[in-house]
């Protein structure tokens, strides 16, 4: 009796706050701030600013900086009522249910799922296939023509190709892809669209692009059919080069469905 | 006192303070006798229907629910447990709540499983949202309910199939989405279901 009818999801835009020691270690530009490093306060305004998730990043990831962590999801949860994905330094199930206890919606992991893949399924079955992001930090061998997989930020090659990876993860149960394009993150060159297609073909889950976002019209080609269901940034919104609404002014204008953007933001 | 059913898995803490921020003071609880005695309950999920029924089940809050449900208690199942308050469920398989009769089955293929993301909802004629303007709500879910009654569904929305978004059926409400996480028009959502709970404590 269900008939094919249009899809009405809307793309996503993402603004990624890289966290140490619970500060935002990017510098941010926006006015009427009080505290631009204080990552609550920047989730608020993204929020306002009709950002469609979050992503906390803890870029140092020590244990101290993991309790830091805990507490800036707790404050950002009790006050911003949007999905938040946090990554960084969380190598068990342990780590995934602090996180998400906390107030997180889902969990990024990388080299602790190179480390062992089973992490990806002990924690879907646990918590659910939406709480576990897999993100991928790849980088183009020429030699191979292809992308490998990098770990430990991004310095250490695993030996494995990102497109056999990314099948991997779906098949042990992740919910979404996060992928990064060493090649291009902080070139703002654009996002690195041949390997969002090379994922895309492989996989039946949502992917995230990440790495290279120079500006709008770069976010419009990541989120052509066929290539990514959402777009990730970082620097590009906190220095205020690019605001959200804007953003999604430029997707709507290109024929992307986008969520509006609330009138007073 | 509304009660959050606590069945150990996923973030309770949205959805407590959404209702907190409503001047609610909600407890987030695995209790079976305070969740029969609550004024209301919110029936969250996330995570695997199986996993959710069994623990469910040995725990005693799968009759609790059912019990206060059927003694008038305003219920309001979120994602998975929207889709629990059903029978049938294909994923694991298992049997959900059967509150209300129809079953959970998989997102079609055509579609990136999970659905995730934010999708527009219209509401229908014979809900208590009927005449109200689309609005647009975040989910995420790889399968979907498919209720016998259509008069039970208040909202829908689109996602290669006609997806059933807003459940209600006298006390009993669900929605596929997540108010807690849908900024202000989830909280907006919540606030409704939170005056129907006071209004039914009242009479």
């Amino acid at each position: 009796m269900t008939t094919t009818v249009q899809n009405g999801l809307t793309t996503r835009v993402i603004p990624c706050l890289d966290v140490t020691g619970g500060r935002v270690v990017k510098g941010v530009q926006f006015v009427n701030l009080r505290d631009a490093g204080d990552p609550v306060e920047m989730a608020a305004v993204y929020n306002r600013e009709g950002a469609d998730e979050l992503v906390f990043l803890d870029i140092t990831a020590t244990s101290d900086s993991r309790d830091t962590m805990v507490d800036v999801v707790r404050r950002t949860a009790d006050q911003v009522f949007i999905p938040l994905t946090v990554g960084g330094g969380i190598r068990s199930v342990a780590d995934m249910r602090t996180m998400l206890g906390a107030g997180a919606d889902k969990v990024s992991i990388n080299s602790a799922a190179l480390r062992d893949p089973a992490l990806i399924t002990q924690g879907a079955e646990l918590f659910g296939t939406q709480c576990i992001v897999v993100a991928i930090d790849a980088r183009w061998n020429p030699d191979l023509r292809t992308w490998e997989v990098y770990s430990h930020g991004g310095r250490r090659p695993v030996g494995r190709t990102v497109v056999e990876w990314a099948a991997e993860i779906e098949l042990r149960g992740a919910g979404e892809i996060l992928l990064t394009s060493m090649d291009r993150d902080g070139t703002g060159d654009g996002y690195d669209t041949s390997l969002l297609e090379a994922v895309n073909d492989v996989v039946n889950i949502p992917l995230i692009a990440s790495g290279g976002a120079g500006n709008a019209a770069h976010m419009v080609e990541a989120l052509a059919p066929g290539r990514a269901d959402a777009v990730l940034a970082a620097s590009i919104f906190h220095f205020g080069q690019l605001r959200i609404a804007d953003v999604k002014s430029e997707l709507s204008a290109a024929g992307l469905p986008i969520r509006e953007v609330p009138i007073d933001a | 006192m509304i009660a959050i059913v606590d069945y150990g898995a996923g973030n309770l803490r949205s959805i407590e303070r959404a209702l907190m921020r409503l001047d609610e003071a909600p407890v987030i609880t695995g209790d079976p006798d305070t969740i029969a005695d609550a004024s209301a309950i919110v029936f969250p999920g996330v995570g695997n229907a199986r996993a959710a029924m069994d623990r469910l089940r040995s725990s005693g809050i799968a009759n609790a629910m059912i019990s206060a449900a059927d003694s008038g208690t305003p219920l309001l199942g979120i994602c998975l447990g929207m889709q629990l308050l059903f029978g049938d469920q294909e994923e694991g398989p298992t049997t959900g709540l059967g509150l209300l009769p129809g079953c959970g089955v998989r997102l079609p293929t055509s579609v990136k499983s999970p659905h995730m993301g934010w999708n527009t909802v219209r509401f229908t004629e014979n809900g208590p949202f009927a005449g109200e303007p689309d609005a647009i709500f975040y989910f995420v879910h790889s399968y979907l309910i498919q209720p016998d009654r259509p008069g039970d569904v208040a909202g829908i929305t689109a996602y290669g199939v006609e997806i059933p978004a807003v459940i209600a059926h006298g006390n009993i409400w669900g929605t596929q989405f997540h108010p807690e996480k849908s900024g202000d028009v989830g909280i907006a959502l919540l606030d409704r279901w939170v005056n129907l709970a006071r209004s039914v404590v009242a009479s």
